[in-house]
């Protein structure tokens, strides 16, 4: 249909010209700026000399290496503890979903449900359900398992990071498990059955029909994950203690220090959190290719 | 799973209900906390529910030019002139990449990816100081145009796939008969694009009305807006008054929800996790 009317090279640069030129200055010029200010450049007090001073210090220096080294493997233990639990209670509840026979739109809209939800109202609402004094912590005081608000472990703001996990963790699970079930819809029934007429069990028919098949789409899910958690600020920033710091809750506060000399640094962090998730995509796609070359 | 662990047939069938009961319960469960907390006068510690209930913080929070009904002017507004904006620049945009091929096509919808990849602080920061020498920090208009970073590569992504099912015969056929291009798209071209049109202004509106970082650097604490309210009375007010905030911050979200479980296609759903 679009050879009857193949618009002109101008007429394309007209219709894409208006979006393009926008992300252009406000993302590129914020990026670019972003990296030219991590390193040193600073006109404001003429400073224009390019330099690594920032990221050296960020690594080595008394005054950051602490705060950087900790808060990365704080980073990364959110990011792949909350990454993992998701991707597999996503598989079991699509899974589940996938196989009722009664109320399947129910279930799914009620999957659904937390979708929408804002990362910042997911941290507030751990933080009602979850404190000493919550609404769990109420249940378990019904039951009589505990009895004071400090019977009741210390679930949010606690140095292990466990309710910045259980926040993502209820955050992402719907987000994974509903892209399954898209693909699980999609794959036909006659692998299942024919399987199932040799006698395979539940085991191996998840083993070596349904994961082959759902894996490539699990992956990108999961990854989508991992760099979103690895670099997102509200969720650590509500829910998370002052040490360990995770990296873009440092970032954000170098970035609004009174002390205009910690601006480099921040620039310089909020850029090494974009190549760690960078190199994290890297790899994937690197073993994603060797993977396919072997098959 | 529950194939294995069923003992008796019976169980068998309950077992995968029951742990999906379960499992809505824990989805729902936020929401549980905040209708229970908005309502309670009175809930001392070991109490399941509230032993009084009032309005009182509703009353309270939507009292005229309280900073609560401020901060919801403020983010309608913000949020309304971003998804309009972002649909008058993306559809054009939308229109080249959904109908034709042209060299560098694929260039161009990695390039519209990329906003969605890297993480949100290393734009922010350097767009920030931008909009410092351009006197866009400290107002909405600045806050609004910042926006459109997450929402519009994302309304051109949505629209593009609204125009790749698109039949362009329809408007030469109007143009023969000696229709005027804002006729042909007033006409013909809008009415068979509004399905898509409603859902990529739904979730425009939806990604700007969720913004925390970008409105709290750009805006640099004087554009309070719901997220921004939400965030201070998170570490500070009373559950009471967290509790109205976040329902009221999440209500269109949910209500969207409604609307559009339906029509959700695939590619709408990737750009929520970054709500």
């Amino acid at each position: 249909m679009s050879s009857e009317s193949k618009p002109s090279g101008w007429q394309l640069i007209a219709l894409l010209a208006p979006a393009v030129l926008v992300l252009l200055v406000l993302f590129g010029g914020g990026l670019a700026y972003s990296i030219l200010q991590s390193l040193g450049w600073q006109p404001l007090i003429g400073q224009y000399r390019l330099s690594l001073d920032a990221y050296t210090s960020l690594l080595f220096s008394r005054e950051y290496a602490e705060v950087f080294w900790s808060g990365l493997a704080f980073s990364l233990w959110i990011s792949a503890a909350s990454t993992l639990i998701s991707t597999v209670l996503a598989v079991i509840v699509a899974l589940l979903i996938y196989h009722t026979v009664r109320g399947t739109r129910l279930w799914t809209f009620l999957f659904q449900f937390n979708l929408p939800v804002p990362h910042l109202v997911a941290g507030v609402g751990m933080l009602f359900l979850l404190s000493q004094s919550g609404l769990l912590s109420r249940g378990t005081a019904a039951l009589g398992l505990t009895h004071t608000p400090s019977d009741f472990p210390v679930l949010v703001r606690d140095t292990n990071g466990i309710g910045i996990i259980i926040a993502y963790v209820w955050k992402e699970t719907p987000f994974i498990g509903i892209i399954l079930l898209g693909v699980l819809r999609s794959i036909s029934d006659s692998y299942d059955i024919t399987a199932r007429n040799l006698g395979a069990n539940f085991w191996q028919r998840f083993r070596y029909i349904i994961l082959p098949l759902i894996t490539p789409s699990l992956l990108s899910a999961s990854l989508i994950v991992f760099a979103f958690t690895f670099g997102a600020y509200e969720i650590p920033a509500l829910v998370g203690v002052r040490f360990p710091r995770a990296l873009p809750v440092t970032a954000l506060r170098l970035f609004t220090d009174a002390d205009l000399n910690a601006r480099p640094q921040a620039m310089a962090l909020s850029i090494l959190i974009a190549l760690i998730i960078s190199l994290v995509i890297g790899v994937y796609l690197w073993l994603r290719g060797m993977a396919e070359r072997l098959n | 799973m529950a194939e294995r662990h069923g003992r008796t047939p019976k169980l068998k069938t309950i077992m995968p209900y029951a742990a999906l009961g379960l499992i809505g319960l824990v989805l729902t469960a936020p929401l549980i906390a905040f209708l229970l907390n908005a309502f309670a006068r009175q809930w001392f510690f070991p109490q399941l529910l509230p032993e009084t209930w009032t309005f009182d913080a509703w009353g309270r929070l939507f009292s005229a030019g309280s900073e609560f009904t401020q901060a919801l002017g403020n983010s309608t507004l913000i949020a309304t002139v971003v998804a309009l904006i972002s649909l008058m620049l993306g559809l054009p945009a939308a229109r080249a990449l959904g109908l034709y091929r042209f060299r560098g096509k694929r260039l161009l919808e990695f390039l519209l990816l990329l906003p969605a990849v890297v993480p949100p602080l290393a734009v922010s920061m350097g767009l920030t100081v931008n909009f410092l020498r351009w006197g866009l920090t400290g107002n909405w208009i600045g806050v609004a145009v910042a926006h459109l970073v997450p929402v519009l590569p994302y309304v051109v992504l949505v629209l593009s796939g609204t125009f790749a099912t698109y039949d362009i015969s329809h408007e030469q056929q109007a143009r023969t008969l000696g229709a005027k291009p804002l006729a042909v798209f007033l006409y013909i071209t809008l009415p068979m694009i509004f399905p898509g049109v409603v859902v990529a202004g739904l979730f425009a509106f939806l990604i700007s009305w969720s913004q925390y970082l970008l409105t709290l650097l750009v805006g640099s604490g004087r554009v309070i807006t719901l997220p921004i309210l939400l965030f201070s009375s998170a570490s500070g007010s009373n559950n009471t008054t967290i509790a109205v905030q976040a329902l009221m911050f999440t209500a269109p979200t949910l209500l969207l929800l409604i609307f559009t479980s339906r029509v959700l296609a695939r590619n709408a759903l990737t750009g929520l996790v970054r709500l």
